[in-house]
């Protein structure tokens, strides 16, 4: 696939996704199995009103869009993926107020599965708010296989 | 010594509707999902109302696994909060049973959820019950269940850990243990 082909999948991918609109989240990068994508900070997701911080479920919204996106930006794959597990680590709460951005790598995959890690940082990038790993279907395209 | 007569039974329903709603009602994100609970007895049932917004594979379509995760979550917290409020307004003194006390309404904080997708989400409603596995003063162990149509296929379920809001700090009723 060509990086211009890549680019305009790339920006039809949010587009697609109504639950990701809703959430407000922007596609910053994505390629071979790796993506990036954020997440305004919005007072109508706060999970912990005495706080102000945004919940939990929000963020587990964020990981499983973003390691979809890296699973489907994998050069051997067929772009179409479904989440089979995810698990989310919360390490702390993300700062009232920042927007949330979360990294995704698809670091190795199979015939049928695709496995991913994701972190998710606010400002503060050297300790991240929350950690995920996740299996996700995946489909080798014909002539990639090793 | 008489046994004190009990509540009316519309009484007793007021208090606990009222309790379920201000815990549900202070969280702006369930609003948000279009999550609501029904209740009977102290049993919950979580209701996603389809909308959507909450569609994540536009050609299925089916719901955004974010979206599937999240109503577990929510789930998983509520039940928890619901069975500290329920104990304390069933089994403390009548004075206790009022709804002001702020402290009530704080919520466990997750520590890790993982999900199962078993199923893609239909575009439809879809309903959540959470069964409490282990609750310590400190660390709760929730298990969720999602189905939509048919009980007997659930479409998601979720294991998650919380920590349990700091009440014994701040209440008088609960002694400080001295293992």
């Amino acid at each position: 696939m060509n990086d211009t082909v890549k680019a305009v999948n790339a920006a039809r991918f949010i587009d697609a996704l109504a639950h990701a609109r809703a959430l407000g989240m922007s596609l910053e990068q994505i390629g071979d199995g790796r993506a990036e994508i954020s997440m305004p900070y919005d007072p109508r997701l706060i999970g912990d009103p005495a706080t102000g911080v945004i919940h939990g479920g929000a963020v587990s919204a964020l990981m499983d869009t973003c390691g979809g996106a890296a699973v489907m930006s994998h050069p051997d794959g067929t772009q179409a993926t479904a989440t089979i597990d995810l698990r989310i680590d919360y390490m702390r709460a993300a700062t009232p107020g920042q927007a949330i951005r979360a990294r995704a790598h698809c670091y190795h995959v199979t015939r049928n599965v695709a496995f991913v890690r994701a972190e998710a940082l606010d400002d503060d990038t050297e300790n991240p708010v929350a950690a995920a790993t996740g299996a996700f279907t995946f489909e080798r395209r014909e002539g990639t296989q090793r | 010594m008489s046994r004190p007569t009990p509540d009316p039974v519309a009484v007793v329903k007021r208090r606990r509707d009222a309790a379920l709603a201000a815990l549900v009602g202070g969280v702006p994100y369930i609003a948000f999902m279009g999550i609501s609970f029904e209740r009977r007895g102290d049993e919950l049932t979580a209701i996603m109302a389809f909308d959507d917004k909450l569609i994540g594979n536009p050609v299925l379509p089916a719901l955004h696994g974010g979206a599937t995760a999240a109503f577990l979550e929510v789930t998983a917290i509520i039940e928890l909060g619901w069975s500290l409020i329920w104990s304390r307004m069933e089994t403390g003194a009548p004075e206790r049973r009022t709804q002001g006390d702020e402290r009530l309404l704080r919520l466990p904080k997750t520590i890790d959820f993982t999900v199962d997708y078993l199923r893609a989400g239909l575009p439809r409603d879809a309903y959540a019950r959470a069964r409490i596995n282990r609750s310590g003063r400190r660390y709760a162990s929730v298990h969720v269940e999602a189905w939509q149509d048919n009980r007997a296929r659930p479409f998601a379920q979720g294991t998650g850990h919380f920590i349990m809001p700091d009440l014994a700090a701040s209440d008088p009723d609960t002694e400080p243990s001295h293992e």
